[in-house]
């Protein structure tokens, strides 16, 4: 009962000096005597209700002194001479300081004590803090501090919040003085029902995480409309939730899932429309990361302005880096192996623990640093998840270089007589196509493309030489998955494992995860030994 | 009318294997433990164990070659039997060690106690068993194989779909042994090892001892891949091997002979690995990285593949370079040069060393029958010659007469 | 429906309504098609009309999408597979040669003999007297005794159509589907091939032949069916068959 009669006229003083505030839009001018004087010198009557009301009139005044002064008085470094009604700060060096003005002091007077916190006090300093960045004149600033103060849902700082919210402009900050504001009402013990089921609606209107964890504390002995409508509160803040997690597992299924098509596409060509197993593919991918790093080397040593470009200047060095070496290795090794594809396996396994080796012994066997270039940096919100640009911009990045091979299979020459010497060698040789000369570019095409999804990747991963390690197995999976021959089928494939691996993800944990979509592509593959979408016929069979 | 299985397993080359095997697996224990430290022909205990990892290596390889040399399957995960056949010695292992471990927990191994385990997971139970590990040694594996087989086989998945597979298998396990709450240790797998069977594993006499049972368990191995890969089952294996389809149509069922061969191989694979365990002392779950069983592949390769002989002799080889390489200044260069070594064996040396080798033997041989043949024929034609001049001697004669 | 059964279960083999599609196109329309035990059956037909299909179908090797195969009035085949089938005492000859190129001669024969196929019995399996024999005098039918122990891939073209001839024989099915058992040999040999096919059939063996040599199938003397898209287009003697007018008119294109 004190209590409650301390506080009601401290509040609406608080309350009007609040209001005073914010229309002057932070006091700078240094009054002699106005109310930031009271505040300190109130500090020094000695009483717990004195320092409270001392609190929150500092607290209203907003003085630029005030958060030295309740810093010190939450670290009990704030001493007050009860005669003189003169506070100190001793600072944590022993130097002492007038805690009003900030001028120097020799030394605190005998009579000077520390002043006094109990608990409750204890809360009133923290919610304070809060208090006094709400009025701050920085956007983010008094967004956080909002928020934070929605977590705390101290009592005393409702007024603070009442009035900063009136004078707010923009609106995200609005809504979280808002949802402040509910915050504290829905605590509120002597706040009516009408204000808590309002405040339950705005809480709910959030409907996130945090605003669940806030209607799980609210303490029982609530009454009947109240309670039952947090309940409905939670539920739909449930619901809302599940979707929203549902939404954030497709997103990152995706992610993943573009991540898998952009580190398969190539191998869709070597190993789906070739039918060569070229273990080195990952190796591939590997040396497109390398090259990105080479590049942002480059630039970084001489041309510095260029490095949001950097990684469109890699993009085309990739493709050729890797186009050129996969040439090379189909000339030199993989040519002499058509037909026996057990083999291939092995001498491209060597290959790869060549390539491997080679880039540890001239990069070093560390993490290289590839940076990403400022428009794929940061992330922004999209109703409850967060969006990086990354991730966008490779999703993005591994859609447009499907298209791209599509258009290119479908419509160039080179792609027409591709599939006719995918389909029918002889034949095509009869016809006039240098069959040899196609292997070489369609395998060189292939590496090309693992190439450029090392660029993408570089973004996401560990520029390492163990780069390609990590996607091979899976990028096998993808193409056997969706069905050898078939792009459609890797496109969907990779989207699918993606999005399939990212649900379990919760479930299972991420390994567990792994490997039960392993052990689920095993299996499939047990009931559809050619993947998804199967090419039938006897052309299979040869 | 089939002569018995002993003397129709046992050819010339396989019974030089044998033999060279024998000798080896007797005279290096001698030398360790009988002839003093200095003397020139004495070997140390670390060849001795050092040998040993290479005789249980060219046990995998053997278990390797029945399959991929006779049967077509190349499995790219024959790892992951070989390290279940050592997790399963391994555990029976740290059962031994019991309170002299760092915790001094007489039933939970250390990490397990480390880890805040309140008991021993049931799949520990039986294993402070030796019949019980040497039991599960070949039943894990076995099981693990004959599983993943039904599935894979009477689905028809078969050549590089299978490797792939058997690929994805083992980097499965790979990521599961990694995980500390799997219940086998996590990263660091089992080690500290005591004694096996109340015999210190430090002590020289352990080692040859388990040196002569990994000869033992080589030759044993060998022998019955010949057993198999010499009976009329062989012969349905390579049928298998070179046309699948066309083995069903005469009423084979493709997919129990394969299943046979891939289990009794992972089993192969299972002892391996569990002799392997107490020589080094650790097993942990690199083993089951998908390089390890490429590399194992590669050693059969090397050797030659469908000989047996030459899987066992490639994995040595291999394996001796590798150490020899790996330990000098030539370090950095091991990998290109294993690297190379799968390149130039495929594109030149497609049947190995063993396999080149027969080749060449039987050339040489028709060659000399062909000379023989030819030196018989020309002979036959001189004396047909000297007959005829004979005769026209005697017409000339008669002539002048 | 009485009158099917009897009909089902004294045919040796019964093919009724078959189809079979790959991806849209139809190999086999609507193939209805009876053997008799003891018959012997040539078919004829232009490339593509579907004649090695349907020995896929019999053997297990394709699924038909609809339609009845039975085979000794019993037995389903269309639920089968490849190997159940061949157990059943169905053989077969492939259009191109297939043999086990790696392995000896006697070794392609020694694997078609019908013993004990199961991984135990061939584990463990010793040659006898009589099955030695059996070899033995099939090397000799094929005239391949010299070369028993040549491997099968090194043997011409002709000599390997024998050697899988040789497997059919000693594989004794009670049907033998014979996919262009004659292409590749001489006159000669192919005058021996169609005696030793009614030699065959004269042990009361279910023969189907598949043949586009016709002095051969006039030599074999037995009925003919002349398949086209997938459908019989004509049934009966070799001189009916080929009198039939729209039999000249696909063979010699519309
Ligand atoms: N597995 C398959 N996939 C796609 N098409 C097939 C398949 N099997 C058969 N066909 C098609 O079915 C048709 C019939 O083929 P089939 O081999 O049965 O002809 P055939 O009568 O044996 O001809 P030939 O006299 O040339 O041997 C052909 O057009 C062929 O291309
Ligand atoms: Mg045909």
């Amino acid at each position: 009962m004190p209590l409650i009669r301390l506080l009601r006229p401290s509040l609406s003083r608080l309350l009007f000096a609040a209001l005073a505030l914010a229309f002057v839009h932070l006091a700078t001018q240094p009054a002699l005597a106005g109310p930031y004087e009271d505040a300190v010198a109130q500090f020094a009557a000695g009483s717990f209700a004195d320092t409270e009301e001392a609190i929150g009139k500092l607290v209203a005044s907003a003085h630029p002194r005030a958060a030295t002064i309740i810093v010190a008085l939450q670290d009990g470094r704030l001493f007050a001479d009860p005669d003189a009604k003169t506070v100190f700060i001793k600072a944590e060096d022993g130097k002492v300081t007038d805690a009003a003005t900030g001028d120097a002091v020799a030394a605190l007077p005998d009579k000077a004590s520390a002043v006094r916190l109990n608990n409750k006090l204890r809360r009133a300093v923290s919610g304070a803090m809060a208090g006094l960045t709400l009025l701050s004149p920085d956007l983010n600033k008094r967004i956080q501090a909002a928020q934070s103060v929605f977590k705390t849902h101290d009592e005393t700082v409702l007024p603070t919040v009442e009035a900063a919210l009136k004078a707010e402009k923009n609106a995200a900050a609005k809504q979280a003085f808002a949802e402040a504001r509910a915050a504290i009402l829905l605590f509120k013990q002597d706040a009516s029902d009408v204000d808590k089921l309002d405040a339950i609606a705005v809480i709910k209107a959030r409907g996130d995480q945090e605003a669940m964890a806030l209607l799980t504390g609210v303490p029982a002995g609530q009454s009947a409309a109240v309670t039952s409508g947090i309940a409905s509160a939670k539920a739909a803040i449930e619901r809302n939730l599940a979707l929203w997690s549902m939404v954030q597992n497709a997103w990152y299924g995706l992610s993943l899932g573009s991540v898998l098509l952009l580190a398969a596409i190539g191998l869709a060509i070597t190993f789906g429309v070739m039918g060569v197993i070229n273990m080195a593919h990952g190796e591939m991918v590997m040396l497109g990361a390398y090259t990105t790093f080479v590049v942002q080397e480059a630039i970084r040593t001489r041309y510095p302005a260029l490095f949001d470009y950097s990684l469109l200047i890699a993009v085309p060095l990739a493709f050729l880096v890797a186009g050129a070496i996969g040439v090379l290795i189909e000339r030199s090794v993989i040519r002499f192996l058509y037909g026996r594809p057990l083999e291939t396996l092995l001498a491209t396994w060597g290959l790869s623990l060549i390539q491997q080796q080679a880039v540890r012994t001239l990069f070093g066997p560390t993490n290289r640093e590839v940076g990403n270039p400022s428009w794929m940096s940061g992330a922004f919100e999209l109703g409850q998840i967060t969006i990086t640009y990354n991730r966008l911009w490779i999703l993005c990045f591994t859609l447009a270089v499907f298209a791209i091979l599509l258009a290119m299979l479908r419509y160039t020459s080179l792609g027409l007589e591709m599939r006719a010497v995918t389909q029918n060698r002889r034949m095509a040789a009869s016809m006039g196509i240098a069959t040899s000369r196609v292997d070489a570019l369609t395998f060189g095409l292939g590496s090309g493309i693992a190439g450029i999804a090392g660029v993408a990747l570089s973004q996401i991963d560990n520029v390492s030489p163990n780069l390609g390690q990590s996607y091979i197995i899976d990028s096998f999976m993808v193409v056997v998955f969706g069905g050898v021959g078939n792009l459609w089928g890797t496109l969907v494939g990779a989207f699918s494992l993606g999005i399939a691996n990212k649900f379990l993800e919760p479930v299972a944990g991420a390994v567990l995860g792994k490997i039960a979509i392993l052990v689920l592509i095993i299996l499939f593959i047990q009931k559809r030994p050619r993947g998804l979408f199967a090419l039938k016929g006897r052309a299979v069979e040869a | 009318m089939t002569p018995h299985i002993l003397t129709r397993s046992l050819n010339r080359s396989a019974t030089v294997f044998l033999l060279v095997l024998a000798a080896l697996g007797i005279l290096l224990p001698l030398s360790n433990l009988l002839l003093p430290d200095g003397s020139f022909l004495h070997v140390p205990t670390y060849l001795i164990s050092l040998f040993g990892k290479y005789v249980c290596y060219a046990l995998l390889a053997l278990s390797i070659d029945l399959i991929w040399g006779y049967c077509g399957i190349l499995s790219l995960g024959h790892g992951a039997f070989f390290a279940l056949g050592g997790y399963a010695m391994g555990m029976y292992l740290m059962r031994q060690i019991g309170t002299r471990g760092v915790y001094a927990n007489p039933i939970l191994p250390d990490f397990m106690v480390f880890l805040n385990y309140k008991e021993l997971p049931w799949y520990w139970y039986g294993f402070d068993m030796f019949w019980f590990a040497a039991l599960m040694v070949l039943i894990v594996p076995g099981l693990l194989a004959f599983c993943f087989g039904w599935l894979a086989f009477r689905s028809r998945v078969t050549g590089v779909y299978l490797s792939i597979i058997t690929q994805a298998m083992t980097y499965a396990l790979l990521l599961a042994f990694f995980r500390n709450d799997f219940g086998f240790g996590g990263n660091n797998g089992l080690t500290d090892f005591k004694d096996i069977l109340g015999f210190n594993v430090q002590a020289d006499g352990t080692r040859a001892a388990l040196f002569v049972l990994s000869c033992l368990a080589l030759g044993i191995g060998f022998l019955i891949c010949r057993a198999v890969v010499t009976s009329k089952l062989g012969k349905v294996l390579i049928a298998i091997r070179d046309a699948e389809s066309r083995t069903r149509f005469l009423g084979y069922r493709v997919e129990s002979y394969k299943l046979f061969v891939f289990t009794l191989s992972a089993c192969m694979a299972g002892v391996a690995g569990a002799l392997y365990v107490p020589q080094v002392g650790i097993i942990n779950p690199g083993e089951f990285a998908p390089g390890n069983s490429i590399e194992a592949v590669i050693w059969v390769a090397v050797g030659g593949r469908g000989t047996l002989v030459g899987a066992a002799l490639g994995a040595i080889v291999v394996n001796y370079a590798k150490t020899v390489f790996t330990s000098g200044p030539l370090a950095p260069y091991w990998l290109f040069m294993l690297g190379a070594l799968f390149v130039l064996v495929t594109l030149l040396l497609p049947k190995g060393i063993i396999g080149t080798f027969n080749a060449w033997w039987e050339g040489r041989k028709e060659k000399d029958e062909a000379r023989d043949r030819a030196q018989r024929d020309s002979a036959t034609a001189a004396a047909a010659e000297s007959a005829a001049r004979e005769d026209g001697v005697i017409e000339r004669t008669m002539v002048k007469r | 429906m009485s009158l099917l059964e009897t009909r089902t279960t004294s045919a040796m083999l019964y093919l009724d309504g078959v189809h079979v599609s790959f991806d849209g196109f139809h190999a086999i329309n609507n193939l209805s098609l009876t053997l008799e035990p003891g018959e012997m059956r040539a078919i004829i037909g232009p490339n593509g009309a579907g004649k090695t299909t349907m020995m896929d179908i019999i053997t297990g090797k394709t699924k038909p999408d609809k339609g009845e195969v039975v085979f000794d009035g019993t037995t389903d085949l269309t639920k089968l597979d490849e190997t159940q089938i061949a157990t059943l005492g169905i053989g077969r000859k492939f259009q191109k040669p297939t043999v086990f190129e790696s392995q000896t001669i006697e070794d392609n024969l020694l694997l078609a003999l019908n013993v004990d196929h199961r991984v135990r019995g061939t584990l463990f399996w010793r040659r006898s007297e009589p099955e030695s024999k059996r070899i033995d005098r099939v090397l000799e039918i094929i005239r391949l005794g010299d070369a028993r122990d040549r491997l099968a891939g090194s043997l011409s073209h002709g000599q390997k159509q024998w050697l899988e001839i040789g497997m059919l024989l000693a594989q004794d099915p009670k049907l033998l589907l014979v996919d262009e058992p004659v292409a590749g040999m001489t006159d000669v040999e192919t005058h021996q091939t169609a005696e030793l096919l009614k030699e065959i059939n004269s042990h009361d063996k279910t023969v189907v032949v598949v043949e586009h040599d016709m002095t051969f199938v006039r030599e074999l003397g037995v009925k003919v069916t002349c398949l086209h898209e997938g459908t019989v287009l004509a049934e009966g003697t070799i001189d009916d068959v080929s009198a039939n007018e729209r039999v000249v008119e696909v063979y010699l294109g519309r």
